[in-house]
């Protein structure tokens, strides 16, 4: 049913059709809407058996998440930034356990200094826990993406997050096609656990694991997250089928066909360099872009298959590894390898700032000249830099 | 999955085996032969680990008290690792292992699936004194003020003991740890500090808040049987000797926890509700010195100097608080049945 | 594409008005993007709040920088803010205040635009009145239905049926018709 709604909504609305069993959240910007909707939806008893557990802190929720998932109850959370970080030893705790636990992120800045606006530093900061990253790139999409996790993470075990860009998305209204029940439960069975904590048949979960066991542990952990490399794109397609919508898959290349110079971005960006791809293909320049819409496990032979004949990528990510340069950067050059075309890094949008056509059309322009750096800041106001860096340097 | 592992008796003293001559239904969980056994034989807790025994007791009256129908979930620490040694586990339960700091917020998860399924399985949630009552704190609070039903152990021996005997805010004062060591103007743990987690537990006014001793087996498995057959947040608090930590003879723990309980340094009490319904009386009142003396973490209290004095005087002020506190001082008069 | 821009007050509305225009432009069938310039919401605080509206699907995730039109629930504001930044040549604004443009200093602005895009109205009395409070918002979408054309009144009415409930619904249906009539019927400001 078309609707038009907040972007929080709309989450809040899809995951409820996904029949959760525990939801468990803690407050914080820019999530509090999705969780609050929730909260209203299953007080007023529109969601059949369901548990909401307002819990004392995002460690306490994905802790309970973790409890409520290993007894067999299909569990969601939702979380940003710091309070994503201040659950990292339960996310990794669910990775490792394998539990299939559902969860929205709405990306964030990470303070200090506090910052509550987008970005994707908390997704970046969780890349290697264990848990498939997915980034929606409208708020239909992240409607649709949380259908598609469920399913993913209980067909493989594996805890899914589902990245959305935190204001820009999240507390956006736009046009959203939410879909049927009867739809849902065709594309979504029951959840039947591969292992439970059942008194009749009692197992034990969480063992020590010494040096003569856990890197087996840990490689068979890889394997499983690869194994989504597959099951992602086919359930792209049962989605599609299902649903009559493209959501999800591993990367969706944009007027990529004879491109010279391709944008590669996550999330919600991708809107906004779309227009500049139209833009500057009316004006006879060969461009394209590419949405990575899963980022973990990092889709290499899909990213590469859809950049190598490009002769410059502009790899446009909204975080910085504060001593590096670009996250996403440096994956897509791993997949390009030896014989890769020029990749540009170039961080905009940090802290929340506005990305828009214009300063993405100018930093494409200057990677076209050749005068773009290698890592390139967009609109920073270099003359507070300079100054500060003076200063540094007079000290 | 290996079969379950039946119960070994071997030749021990009448309170763990059960005195042939008593009414079979006043005999404790422990000297039944088809008991639980929840935590069976080959786990690698040290000699006269109190912990041990503390877990075996608390679960297998649990067991009993819920027809077998329980999960167990587990914190970090000594319990977690010496029983779980991958490929083998002591637990012939249901059993999750969480984090450090999270046994109770993902005890609270597990009763909420199963709330939701509809099921009658009960939860418990244990761990040692660090894991509940610093970094776990925050969690257990949670699990409190929301009245999640979950019975939430604690197995207190006083520090952070499989990490290597550091100070919690159990430990006691005076007390050597490898963080508070017998130097300075203060040897060992400062008075004054440390948190009574009883105390804090019932001003949450849960139903049900109890403390216990394995050195009091009826005492112990009463209190169990009473949690579980309440709903609600529950919490036990157990007071277990750790032979390593604590410097003490591994043949003595049950002696030495029961010192702990005859000098009014440990009470024994129930309450509901946040107040309290019932305290143990002790039987034979022993000074702290009986106590003290059998711990080599206490060692530098005994050489003699006034300070020392000092301190041992202050620790038997502490016990005497209790004592009358909770109304402990024995009745003579009374006939203390088993 | 149709892009517009609200100024208010924490505590106006003005969020509240972007999501209901966006509404209203759904029901037509229209697509629509409404969402305000985020932070942490004080009462009394300046706030921007934009709304797209385009006859294809909005791909756009960038504030509105260039805007057709301009809505300022609150004159004051035009003491400490820049509302007319971007605003395109053939564009509209409208203002809550009793005054006349001129009154509040704005001849010049007005002389830049097209004649009769510019309107104040006391969208404020208009509220009190319909209402029972002086909450703008609502009374100023019906004005910019007349104004700008870019949403019917018919669809304004059903957005804001869709929100609220009971008196708060009669009344901001009283108050944003009110507001189209006087802008609507009016001759010239």
């Amino acid at each position: 049913m078309l609707k038009q709604i907040e972007g929080s909504r709309a989450i809040a609305e899809a995951v409820a059709l996904c029949r959760p069993e525990v939801i468990c959240a803690y407050p914080i910007t820019p999530q509090t809407h999705i969780v609050e909707d929730l909260s209203e939806i299953v007080k007023a008893g529109d969601l059949g058996r369901c548990a909401f557990i307002n819990v004392e802190s995002e460690f306490a929720a994905m802790s309970v998440a973790i409890g409520a998932s290993a007894t067999g109850a299909r569990a969601y959370t939702a979380t940003s930034s710091q309070g994503l970080l201040y659950m990292t030893e339960a996310l990794y705790s669910a990775a490792g356990l394998g539990l299939p636990i559902v969860m929205t992120l709405g990306t964030r800045a990470i303070g200090a200094p506090i910052n509550i606006w987008n970005d994707h530093s908390d997704a970046m900061a969780l890349r290697d826990a264990g848990w498939v990253q997915l980034f929606a790139e409208s708020n239909q999409e992240a409607a649709d993406l949380h259908v598609i996790a469920f399913r993913l993470a209980e067909e493989l075990s594996v805890p899914v997050m589902v990245c959305v860009d935190g204001f820009v998305l999240t507390h956006a209204f736009e046009r959203v096609d939410i879909p049927a029940q009867a739809d849902v439960d065709a594309f979504l069975p029951p959840f039947e656990p591969r292992e439970v904590l059942d008194p009749a048949a009692p197992i034990t979960i969480g063992a020590l694991v010494g040096p003569e066991a856990f890197a087996e542990v840990k490689v068979l952990a890889h394997h499983k997250l690869l194994r989504s490399l597959d099951c992602i794109p086919a359930l792209a397609a049962a989605f599609a089928a299902r649903f009559g919508r493209a959501a999800g898959g591993l990367v969706r290349p944009y007027r990529t066909e004879g491109a010279e110079t391709i944008v590669v971005a996550l999330g919600s960006v991708n809107g906004t360099i779309q227009e500049v791809v139209d833009a500057m293909r009316a004006d006879g320049h060969a461009i394209g872009s590419l949405d990575v819409c899963t980022f973990r496990p990092f889709p290499f032979a899909a990213v590469r298959r859809a950049l190598m004949r490009a002769s410059r990528v502009v790899v446009l990510e909204k975080n910085l590894s504060v001593g590096m340069g670009g996250v996403l950067a440096t994956d897509v050059r791993e997949a390009l390898g030896v014989d890769a075309p020029a990749v540009y890094t170039v961080v905009a949008g940090l802290g929340g700032r506005a990305i828009t056509r214009a300063s993405v059309r100018a930093a494409v322009e200057k990677a076209q000249a050749g005068t773009l750096e290698a890592l390139h800041f967009l609109d920073l106001d270099r003359r507070v830099v300079a100054r500060e860096l003076a200063h540094e340097v007079a000290r | 999955m290996s079969a379950e592992q039946q119960v070994k008796f071997y030749q021990t003293g009448t309170f763990t085996v059960g005195n042939r001559l008593l009414d079979p239904s006043k005999r404790t969980v422990q000297a039944s032969i088809d008991r639980r056994n929840a935590l069976t034989s080959g786990h690698r807790a040290c000699q006269g680990c109190g912990e041990a025994l503390g877990a075996r007791y608390v679960l297998d009256a649990a067991m009993r008290a819920t027809g077998g129908r329980l999960v167990a979930v587990n914190a970090t620490g000594c319990l977690e690792v010496f029983s779980t040694p991958y490929p083998e586990s002591a637990w012939q339960v249901a059993w999750l292992h969480s984090l450090f700091g999270n046994a109770a917020a993902v005890a609270s998860g597990v009763a909420a699936a199963l709330r939701v399924k509809g099921s009658d399985v009960r939860v418990i949630a244990q761990g040692g004194d660090g894991g509940t009552m610093d970094i776990g704190f925050g969690c257990l609070s949670g699990m409190f003020e929301r009245n999640d039903d979950v019975l939430y152990v604690c197995y207190d021996n006083e520090a952070y003991m499989n990490t290597g005997v550091q100070r919690s805010s159990a430990t006691p004062a005076a007390a050597r740890t490898s963080t508070t060591p017998a130097l300075g103007d203060e040897p060992g743990n400062s008075f004054g500090t440390g948190k009574n987690l009883p105390a804090l537990a019932m001003a949450h006014g849960i139903p049900y808040v109890a403390t216990a001793s394995v050195a009091d087996l009826h005492d112990l498995e009463g209190k169990v049987e009473r949690a579980m057959a309440i709903h609600g947040a529950r919490y036990l608090h157990v007071h277990v000797p750790c032979p390593l930590g604590w410097g003490s003879d591994p043949a003595r723990t049950i002696q030495i926890a029961r010192l702990a309980v005859e000098s009014g340094l440990f009470p024994l009490f129930e309450a509901s509700c946040g107040e309290v319904v019932r305290a143990t009386p002790i039987r034979r009142r022993a000074k702290v010195d009986e106590y003290l003396r059998l711990q080599t973490r206490f060692a530098h209290l005994f050489d003699g100097t006034p300070r020392s004095a000092e301190a041992l005087a202050r620790i038997q002020a502490l016990a005497d608080r209790n004592v009358s506190r909770f109304g402990l001082a024995p009745r003579e008069t009374e006939h203390h049945s088993p | 594409m149709l892009q517009v821009r609200i100024h208010g007050r924490g505590g106006q509305g003005a969020v509240t008005a972007a999501e209901l225009l966006s509404v209203a432009a759904f029901l037509e069938g229209k697509h629509a993007q409404a969402f305000p310039s985020f932070g942490p919401e004080r009462s009394g605080a300046p706030v921007v709040a934009f709304c797209r509206i385009d006859s294809k699907p909005i791909r756009l995730h960038e504030p509105v920088v260039e805007a057709d039109a301009v809505v300022v629930q609150d004159a004051t504001l035009l003491h400490c803010v820049d509302v007319f930044q971007g605003l395109l040549p053939d564009g509209f604004v409208l203002l809550n205040s009793g005054k006349s443009l001129e009154g509040l200093g704005l001849a010049q602005i007005v002389s830049l635009l097209s004649p009769g895009h510019a309107r104040v109205l006391d969208a404020s009395a208009v509220a009190r009145r319909c209402l029972g409070k002086p909450l703008p918002n609502v009374a100023l979408l019906g004005a910019v239905a007349a104004l700008t054309a870019a949403v019917g009144i018919d669809a304004v009415v059903e957005a804001i049926g869709a929100r609220f409930r009971g008196t708060a619904r009669e009344g901001n249906v009283a108050a944003a018709r009110a507001a189209y009539d006087l802008v609507a019927g009016a001759a010239s400001c």
